[in-house]
């Protein structure tokens, strides 16, 4: 209770949640040491910090997820103990979920039902989403089942659902993250008037001039530590991030690359999805040349993992020259041929996609490293090799690991994606294709990865980035094309692009520049 | 006319078992546990149903033994899955390894044993209208207990919020834990309800069917039962049709091998177990678009504190 | 308090050594207490059943033979485990490969067909196991069709076929109308190592399966593709290997394997074709294939000690007036003990008490 209340004193005596020395334990790692906050009415509360920094493990502990090992919350003064999100509910504290806790094959009103813990009847509960979707203009239609939903309304039927139970305190969990800059500018303007009507919020994210823009304070969090309390208004993104990470965050250096032959090249690439639920992929076309790094920018579900797929080989495509790698028409060639070619592939998910998790890394390394020659002959596993590999990776990456050789779970997300991007990449790949290089990585592991694509590019390979990150994206690309409902736009030269314009691609409409956006398609 | 009747009635009598064991298995399979152990806590049910009424004279008794077992066993089987997070397919297949085995021990004690079955239902007047009198007035308990059973679990998925949230569990456990469902325990008693439905399906056999034990006498009933759950895609309306459509073609094999056709009888028999595979295979490739199947059947569970 | 399960950050090695063990030692406390329960004394019981077995030539052989069939259909079961495609009807690809081998020896019964007749069996045994395997197969990758109930239905059908062959036209006229074929020719039978022993050339070959097996999985691509398709399917497409394919190669080698162990035994410790030539080798074989961690080696280990059950149960029977149908329960709880005591390798155990801690921390 050392800390005073940031942000102006508000009017009310006592604040709404307090949490005092709040810790979580899994064994010897403390997921949250001794957290000491103050949520206020009438105020939106950022929590900031980077990945695995314990702000998801605060939340749940504040929600009834899980229950505290040491320190405790009070609610409006008093003691709290929580045995479950019910009783959290019972409070009025709601929380909308960053990976949506929702039911693919139950209807909206079903959802929405299970968030509430009233005897309301199901009837009411169809009449009273309506009401509340209209008020605050996120509409649903109750009866469609989740699955045919977009990620965008998907969140709606989480506000919504937690807007229901009339919540005196809401959290939301990373809500940005599958939006594009215009539905974030929505949401916003929903926070706002919750906050106008008296409610508290608290906001958890970890871009830093969305927290400038909307909240009034902000909780930072470090290796499970609380760093600071501050104002983040009266922070810049720069002192923001130092608290967050630590320690001043290295600047990548690009190298001047020039574009040489076409390596990548897809023409018109239409593809059917084999799963009911995917994205139909209509008349993609690019063109990637060596020593270039193109963005695909885009909300998550708009084709991307279609297209990653379709690129990979693991989705075989009818017309052999929609796809060609390195001069050779691919589309009908599998996955281990395209990477007999010189093309390396880094998947979104690293664990049960880019790694079989409970296989070691030696294993692991045999995944993609089979179809170049060295580690299998006739048939046989070359082990020494193999283990040879893992240990280039591990130093050429700074893989930290336990032992030499263990299992790829064992690994922290950030020591994962170095060692699978670090494996693609010592295949020294003609062709790379990445799906969210960074995602769910600390800030020191995003660096190393990101510094290892420009330098491959540098060496002249034509590298293609799927990410949701713009940052990202602006950051390291020469160019950026988006994806939308299956399409892609035209690529925008990085340099001449606007956020607003990437935006309004993310969205689906074109900003005036049409002649460009179609060039591609006759 | 009465060759008719009686072959209907016998379809019915032959269809309720798996009827009474898909109804329990097809709400355990909807909170998301695959237990393939239902042949094992059927042969068991057949075995401590005959027993109890054998000891008791009493069917019902009996029923209430058969239901205990089959429960006892669901539980040993939740304890694994629930509990100690053990892959379900293997735990099935070792729940129906020991429920064979141990109903041999327990049944060895009354092999050959008779015992009056279940009476069936005579209401004067109704039941001796000439056609269709028996059909619909003249069955033992079990058939207006079964059907009764299907219309009640059809309510309790649909029209209830806990039936709500059962089927909620089945799709996403992990939505459903973080909304604070107690999965486990809601899946704990799905599974012992499926359980206790297996045990009775099976005491139905020596009770109502055939009127003493023999080892191995429920001869893949539990496995047909399961099938049935896949066939009526986990909606309980399609499982009455299923049912009465493989007891159907099991007991016309026996007509036609009564009426010697001049097939082999042992082809003849082997048709319920075919049509298994035919049908599984035939109705798996028809499905497509949004499934009914319980998204997470069968996948382990293990809630983080 | 309750029983909370944390997921290793890795595989406990000690624990995949300890745990076969472990589920083995609580096997054997359970069955004391239920053999007491049936009113005998539970360690005389068990010297009957294990140690017995292992004082005379002729059991030791008799383990062996049993422990044939078993390891062979268990290394077949393990590479569809590990691929996770769960074929539980090894039972009736047994049975259909020794229809398929018996076919040929009594169509060249009593003729002078030379010594092709043997190898000839086997490799048709082999075949008919393979394809009776496939259907399952086929169903899963063709349809969707789940292969564990499509396996398991198969089973019946081939219990069926055998029946009706042996009463049929396979039916032995000499043989008093019993439901069996005339003894099988010298060429047509299974030679025996020893002069008048029981141990046959199974044996030899159940160890090459073993053998073919551990260098499969241990040293090659193909058998880590086997294992990537199962651990991570999605994994496995990444690398380039085709599930569906896995699924197909290991049933078939699966079914292959089994229908060889029918023929084996109806050719070898049998001699003639009949019904009930297996006492549940082919469910038996799905706990030798956990109890020894679907590991080739582990498979053989644990073969002969479920042969040493068998045998164990049947001098019971005689010696005790156990029924055999303890057997039956011990194996059941068996399988029951390894699965559970594989949850440790994955998870650690902790009891933690159920009330939330409301401890003031420090600050």
């Amino acid at each position: 209770m050392s800390e005073t209340t940031p942000g102006g004193s508000p009017p009310d005596a006592k604040p709404l949640l307090q949490t005092i020395g709040l810790t979580k334990r899994y064994g010897t790692f403390l997921a949250n040491d001794g957290i000491d906050t103050e949520i206020w009415p009438r105020q939106i509360h950022a929590l900031l910090g980077e990945n695995g920094a314990g702000k998801s493990t605060l939340v749940k502990l504040i929600y009834g997820l899980l229950q505290p090992s040491a320190g405790e919350m009070r609610w409006e003064g008093h003691v709290m103990v929580l045995a479950g999100p019910a009783q959290a509910r019972a409070r009025g504290i709601g929380m909308v979920f960053q990976h949506f806790s929702l039911f693919d094959n139950l209807t909206v009103a079903e959802n929405v039902a299970l968030g509430l813990d009233g005897k309301e009847s199901f009837k009411d509960i169809s009449a009273r989403l309506r009401e509340v979707s209209r008020l605050y203009g996120l509409p649903l239609d109750p009866k469609r089942e989740v699955w045919q939903l977009s990620v965008g309304e998907r969140q709606r039927i989480e506000i919504v659902r937690a807007l229901m139970q009339n919540p005196r305190f809401l959290i939301l969990d990373e809500p940005t993250s599958v939006l594009t800059p215009q539905e974030a500018d929505q949401l916003f303007a929903v926070l706002e008037r919750l906050k106008a009507e008296g409610r508290a919020i608290l906001y958890i994210s970890h871009k830093l001039d969305e927290v400038k823009r909307l909240c009034d304070t902000a909780t930072i969090l470090r290796t499970g530590r609380k760093v600071a309390t501050c104002s983040p208004k009266a922070e810049t993104a720069g002192s923001l991030a130092r608290m967050m990470v630590g320690t001043e965050i290295k600047e990548i250096r690009a190298a001047t690359r020039a574009a040489r032959m076409p390596r990548l090249v897809v023409n018109h690439l239409d593809l059917v999805p084999d799963d009911p639920h995917g994205v139909r992929l209509d008349d993609v076309s690019l063109e990637l040349k060596g020593g270039e790094i193109l963005g695909m920018a885009g909300v998550a579900g708009n084709g991307q993992d279609e297209l990653f797929a379709a690129l990979s080989g693991e989705r075989l495509v009818e017309q052999s020259n929609a796809i060609v790698i390195e001069g050779i028409a691919a589309g009908a060639l599998s996955i281990t041929a395209r990477r007999r070619l010189g093309a390396a592939f880094v998947p979104e998910e690293r664990l049960g996609h880019g790694t079989a998790p409970r296989m070691k890394l030696s294993d692991n390394t045999l995944l993609t490293g089979h179809a170049a020659p060295g580690m299998v002959r006739h048939g046989f596993v070359d082990t020494q090799r193999v283990l040879a590999a893992v240990d280039r990776i591990t130093e050429s990456f700074d893989v930290r690991k336990a032992r030499r050789d263990p299992e790829a779970a064992s690994l922290s997300g950030g020591n994962l994606q170095k060692f699978v991007v670090g494996r693609e990449i010592l295949q020294n790949p003609g062709v790379l294709v990445v799906s969210q290089p960074t995602w769910g990585v600390d800030a020191g592991a995003a660096t190393v990865i990101r510094q290892a694509l420009l330098d491959l590019a540098a060496g002249g390979t034509a590298v293609l980035v799927i990410s949701q990150d713009l940052d990202e994206l602006i950051e390291i690309t020469d160019r950026i094309a988006v994806m939308f409902h299956g399409r892609l736009s035209a690529s925008l030269k990085t340099a001449d692009a606007t956020r607003e314009q990437l935006g309004l691609l993310m969205g689906g409409s074109h900003p005036g520049q049409e002649d460009t956006a179609h060039a591609a398609r006759a | 006319m009465e060759l008719v009747e009686a072959i209907i009635l016998s379809v019915l009598a032959a269809s309720t078992p798996l009827l009474i064991a898909a109804t329990g298995e097809l709400v355990t399979e909807r909170s998301g546990v695959l237990n393939l152990g239902v042949e094992g806590m059927m042969i068991m049910g057949a075995a401590c149903g005959l027993g109890g009424t054998w000891l008791t004279g009493s069917i019902i008794v009996g029923a209430l033994c058969g239901m205990i077992a089959g429960m006892l066993l669901s539980l040993i089987f939740a304890t694994m899955t629930l509990g100690l997070a053990v892959n379900q397919v293997a735990t099935g297949l070792a729940l129906t390894i020991f429920g064979i085995g141990l109903s041999g021990l327990i049944g060895a004690g009354f092999v050959g044993e008779r015992i009056a079955t279940a009476p069936h239902l005579h209401l004067p007047s109704p039941t001796d209208v000439p056609f269709g009198g028996r059909i619909l007035f003249g069955q033992d308990g079990f058939v207006y207990l079964s059907l009764a059973l299907i219309v009640a679990v059809r309510w309790f998925l649909y029209r209830t919020r806990a039936g709500l949230v059962l089927r909620a569990c089945g799709d996403n456990h992990v939505s459903a834990h973080a909304l604070g469902y107690p999965v486990l325990r809601i899946r704990l008693l799905a599974t012992m309800f499926g359980g206790a439905c297996a045990g009775l399906a099976g005491a139905y056999l020596p009770l109502a069917y055939t009127p003493f034990f023999i080892p191995g006498m429920t001869a893949g009933r539990g496995w047909i039962a399961l099938a049935l759950v896949v066939f009526a895609s986990w909606l309980p309306g399609r499982l009455v049709i299923g049912a009465y459509l493989f007891g159907a073609v099991s007991i016309l094999q026996l007509h036609a091998q009564g009426a010697g056709i001049g097939i082999p009888s042992q082809f003849m028999s082997a048709l319920p177990y075919l049509a298994t595979v035919i049908v599984l295979v035939a109705l798996s490739r028809a499905r497509s678009g949004g499934s009914t199947t319980p998204a997470s059947l069968g996948t382990v569970f293990v809630p983080d504190r | 308090m309750q029983l909370v399960l944390e997921k290793r950050a890795e595989q406990s090695t000690a624990a995949a050594l300890v745990s076969p063990l472990v589920a083995i030692a609580a096997t054997l406390a359970t069955m004391s207490l239920l053999l007491a329960l049936l009113g005998k004394n539970p360690a005389a019981a068990l010297i009957v059943y294990f140690v017995d077995p292992l004082t005379d030539g002729y059991s030791l052989q008799e383990i062996a033979v049993k422990a044939t069939p078993l390891v062979m259909i268990a290394v077949g079961l393990a590479l569809c485990y590990l691929a996770n495609a769960w074929n539980i009807g090894a039972e009736g690809q047994f049975l259909i490969g020794a229809v398929a081998g018996s076919w040929i020896a009594v169509k060249t019964q009593g003729t002078d067909a030379g010594h092709w007749v043997l190898p000839a069996m086997l490799a048709s045994a082999a075949i008919a196991g393979a394809l009776y395997a496939l259907i399952p197969a086929i169903g899963k990758v063709r349809f969707g069709a789940s292969e564990i109930l499509t396996s398991l239905m198969l089973v019946y059908v081939a219990e069926l076929f055998l029946d009706y062959l042996v009463r049929g036209p396979w039916r032995d006229p000499a043989g008093f109308n019993f439901p069996t074929t005339a003894e099988f020719d010298p060429v047509a039978t299974v030679p025996v190592l020893v002069e008048g022993g029981r141990l046959h050339l199974g044996a030899i070959l159940a160890l090459l399966a073993v053998a073919a097996a551990a260098v499969l999985l241990g040293r090659t691509l193909k058998g880590f593709e086997i294992r990537v398709v199962g651990a991570a399917p999605r994994a496995a497409r990444f690398a380039g290997f085709d599930p569906d394919r896995a699924i197909l190669v290991t049933f078939a080698v699966s079914g292959a394997l089994a229908g060889l162990a029918g023929i084996i035994e109806v050719a070898g410790p049998i001699g003639h074709l009949q019904p009930g030539i297996s006492p549940g080798y082919g469910f038996t074989a799905i706990i030798v294939a956990f109890l020894g961690r679907l590991n080739p080696v582990g498979i053989l280990i644990a073969g002969l000690f479920l042969a040493l059950t068998f045998i164990g149960g049947e001098q019971a029977q005689i010696a005790m007036k156990i029924p055999l149908d303890v057997t039956k329960v011990f194996q059941g709880i068996l399988l029951f003990y390894v699965l559970a005591c594989d949850s440790l390798i994955l998870y650690r155990f902790r009891f933690i008490s159920k009330s939330p801690g409301v401890l003031r921390g420090t600050g």
